[in-house]
């Protein structure tokens, strides 16, 4: 378990931490290489479907980032992803699935620093709690 | 017939290179299913490196292509041209940054390497999932909307208006002109400020392609680029503009005083008032919060003294809606209040002036008629000067405001002109930071006008004296650094430098234009070097201090430089939009109209008939909104749909679901050489169909 390093995958918001991340790559922020993005133009685009695709694959855990509550590109679509990851960690709970293992973020365009700050921190978590058994308990 | 991927693997001389193994990459890549060939190269975006991509997908028929190198925020658009060069839809074409996210955060080589390898396996299984797409082509409404009428939003007005297109300039306040029309002389040349600024104002009301918007502000934008409609919303003036005659007895006979924000809090304004007599338009406006007659007072002195009966209290709010193609921001800054560095005394002691103040009591038309005066109305015999009042300092701004070296060397000489060469002139500074055109030449002008330079910034400005020398006066207290010496130097006055900072309400404007604001709080720019006018949404551009602190000539260059690329969008008149819209299955779709109802855009109507909802891709941006929630799946975005991701993740996590628990991601790199997949000189074959 000593070796154990989580895969994280994190999908972010083209507009508010997609950027964050480009711009924590232009600062040279490091950050722990564990951490995969996928770019989203939205948080509220990110299906239900896609966090639990993504545990049944073998991610340890799931971030959701995207603009701050108000600074949505699309106007609201963070609300959204907000109402659905609450619901979504609800259900995940009830599964044993701990919910640490999902986290939803607002990292802004222009907080580098944060973005970096967030994925360091989120893999320290995920690594304290171990490797994931969602693949092997939910298999389908 | 199977996909035929590219994979191209950019070393970015080294900023990739430095870390991540491109061979081994490319290498890596070659080994993936579909993937035809798999290259590196030391920069994929120079033409030999887009050419190389072009000739595969011309001589070996790929039909897909996958680059890894820096963020598709950089250089998406070029490879998709490229692609399209080649007669391969852009589209089919899928980037992932090996760069930003990867090769620039990562310390270690292996652990770099090994991460753009997932990265570019789930670009990989993605682009095999990638459908032809095609832009639409809009058409651009030829006017444009400035918003905010400083020196800056008048350059961009003005620019655009002298090309033949109509221009909507929307002032905030009574008349136009900014802080600009605060001033009295500019640096470094000290011309009159109103010399130079007051044809620009004049200009605009006399050029017919503005329709100016003044005590007006933007509340509302819909649309998108190259379709835009703005709702103004126009504050009464209660006064008619086509009667009044901009005589100015109003202003002079209301029996209400308050203080004016225009001298910075240095006299008083009537409650119908105007900025001054030069004021654009110079139609007096009366201040509903103070009129005794908008109050249920008695009064009306304005409106029995005006011979022309323009004043009309039952004026109403209106609103208007313009439809324009492009946006400017030109909202400018607002000046900081160092009331909170309590160790200055700004508001304690009388003597104490921020430099708008400072610009007011310079100005000929200022509190003092132009005259430098001490509250007691004697002229000040020393004047100490303190830099970086909220700049460069980690409690309040950390950026410097880039203004103030340089009005704080003009304070120097107009004191030294106008007071006299006996008066004594402190400068405290940190730095001094004079870079512009003439600006190094004023500063040694100024050093031979006999001003004193303190390298040091105040501790704190007391009026405690401690010998007599110090009675009534203010003490400044402060290290002289370069000479290692606490100083105590007792002045008569004293103006502190205040940093220039975003305005209060930018976080309101920001999300009615839907742009983000940086760190800072000033509007962020697409990019911080090659894109410094426009932002993140198409067709709104920035123009002067609403983006970064800037000075006067440089605010012009950007706000002509935002009015250029608002013509170049409306001169072509035609803009291209994105396909990545979301698109409803009507065979899947069961009408349970939940998306309708999550639809920030009112972009999907319900089709009666058929019983399905059905996306307007006029109206659709692409946000996934109804994607995200859709319960039969029917609702997908193109170029984001479900299978997409799936794959994308599948490729990202094929290490994971390959092999058994890992420990720490250890890869074999093999050996740099550079991997050669030759290219076979077949004949050249048709790209493929997408799949549906």
């Amino acid at each position: 378990m000593q070796d154990f390093e989580p895969t994280i995958v994190a999908f972010v918001c083209n507009w508010c931490t997609y950027t964050a991340a480009d711009l924590a790559g232009t600062a040279r922020m490091v950050q722990s290489p564990n951490v995969r993005l996928v770019r989203m133009m939205c948080t509220g685009m990110v299906d239900p479907k896609y966090v639990l695709k993504a545990l049944l694959s073998g991610a340890d855990a799931v971030l959701v980032s995207g603009c701050h509550p108000g600074d949505c590109h699309y106007i609201n679509g963070n609300y959204k992803a907000r109402r659905r990851i609450k619901l979504l960690k609800e259900i995940l709970t009830g599964f044993g699935v701990d919910e640490r293992r999902l986290k939803l973020t607002w990292v802004g365009a222009s907080e580098g620093n944060e973005f970096a700050e967030t994925v360091n921190h989120m893999v320290a978590e995920v690594r304290e709690l171990g490797p994931s058994d969602a693949r092997t308990m939910m298999a389908i | 017939m199977a996909n035929k991927i590219g994979v191209y693997v950019c070393h970015c001389g080294t900023n990739i290179a430095g870390k991540v193994n491109p061979p081994a990459v490319a290498a890596f890549a070659g080994t993936l299913k579909d993937v035809a060939v798999a290259r590196d190269y030391k920069f994929m975006c120079s033409d030999p490196g887009q050419d190389m991509i072009i000739q595969d997908i011309k001589k070996m028929g790929l039909n897909r292509v996958v680059v890894a190198s820096c963020s598709p925020r950089l250089h998406e658009k070029t490879f998709q041209k490229a692609c399209a060069r080649a007669g391969l839809n852009p589209y089919l074409f899928q980037m992932t940054c090996i760069r930003e996210h990867c090769s620039w955060v990562t310390r270690d080589p292996d652990e770099a390497t090994a991460k753009a390898m997932r990265l570019v396996a789930g670009a990989v299984r993605r682009v095999g999932r990638h459908g032809r797409l095609y832009s639409r082509t809009e058409k651009v409404h030829p006017d444009v909307l400035v918003v905010g009428a400083g020196i800056a939003g008048i350059q961009a007005a003005l620019d655009i208006a002298r090309s033949g297109h109509k221009v909507h300039l929307v002032e905030r306040g009574p008349s136009i002109g900014g802080h600009m029309a605060q001033f009295d002389k500019t640096f470094p040349t000290l011309d009159c400020a109103a010399c130079i600024s007051t044809p620009k104002m004049v200009a605009v009301a006399q050029e017919s392609n503005i329709t100016l918007h003044t005590f007006a502000d933007v509340t509302k934008v819909e649309g998108f680029v190259g379709n835009y409609t703005a709702t103004i919303r126009q504050r009464p003036r209660y006064v008619n503009r086509d009667l009044c005659t901009g005589c100015g007895l109003c202003t002079e006979k209301c029996p209400t005083k308050v203080v004016s924000e225009f001298e910075e809090g240095l006299s008083v304004r009537r409650a119908i008032y105007r900025n001054s007599p030069q004021a654009v338009p110079n139609t007096p406006v009366i201040d509903a919060a103070h009129c005794r007659t908008l109050n249920n007072k008695k009064c009306g002195v304005c409106a029995k003294l005006c011979p022309s009966g323009a004043i009309d209290f039952e004026q109403k709010e209106k609103t208007l809606s313009v439809n324009v193609g492009a946006i400017i921001l030109c909202t400018g800054f607002d000046g900081f209040d160092p009331a909170p560095l309590t160790q200055y005394g700004y508001g304690r002691y009388p003597e104490v002036y921020t430099a708008l103040q400072f610009e007011r009591l310079n100005n000929a038309v200022g509190p003092t008629g132009g005259k430098i005066l001490m509250k007691n109305g004697q002229p000040p015999r020393s004047v100490a000067i303190v830099h970086c009042v909220g700049s460069r300092d980690a409690n309040h701004h950390e950026y410097c405001s880039r203004v103030c070296c340089m009005y704080a060397l003009k304070y120097d000489h107009l004191i030294k002109d106008k007071v006299g060469h006996h008066a004594q002139v402190y400068n405290f500074y940190m730095d001094l930071r004079c870079f512009g055109k003439g600006y190094e030449e004023f500063l040694r002008r100024v050093q031979e006008e006999g001003v004193t330079f303190i390298r040091g910034r105040p501790a704190s400005i007391t009026d405690q004296a401690e010998n007599p020398a110090e009675e009534g006066k203010l003490v400044v207290l402060a290290e002289d650094t370069l000479l290692g010496r606490r100083l105590r130097v007792p002045v008569d006055m004293v103006v502190l430098c205040t940093a220039m900072e975003p305005r209060r309400d930018a976080p309101e404007v920001a999300r009615v234009f839907g742009i983000s604001q940086g760190l800072d709080g000033f509007f962020l720019e697409e990019h911080p070097k090659l894109g410094p006018v426009s932002t993140a949404t198409d067709g709104i551009f920035l123009g002067g201090t609403c983006q970064a602190p800037r000075d006067i000539p440089d605010a012009v260059a950007h706000a002509s430089g935002a009015a250029a690329q608002a013509l170049s969008l409306a001169a072509r008149g035609l803009v291209d939009i994105s396909p990545t819209t979301s698109h409803i299955n009507p065979d899947i779709c069961v009408g349970c109209k939940i998306c309708i109802g999550l639809c920030a855009y009112s972009a999907i109507e319900f089709d009666e008939l058929h019983h399905v909802s059905v996306v307007n891709e006029a109206l659709c941006k692409g946000c996934g909104s109804c994607a995200g929630h859709c319960p039969s799946g029917a609702a997908q975005i193109k170029h984001f749909s479900e299978e997409q991701i799936f794959s994308e993740l599948d490729g990202l996590l094929s290490d994971v679901l390959a092999g058994p628990r890992r420990a720490a991601p250890k890869v074999e790199a093999p050996d740099a050489q550079p991997v050669r997949i030759p290219i076979t000189e077949e004949a050249p074959e048709q790209p493929e169909e997408a799949p549906a």
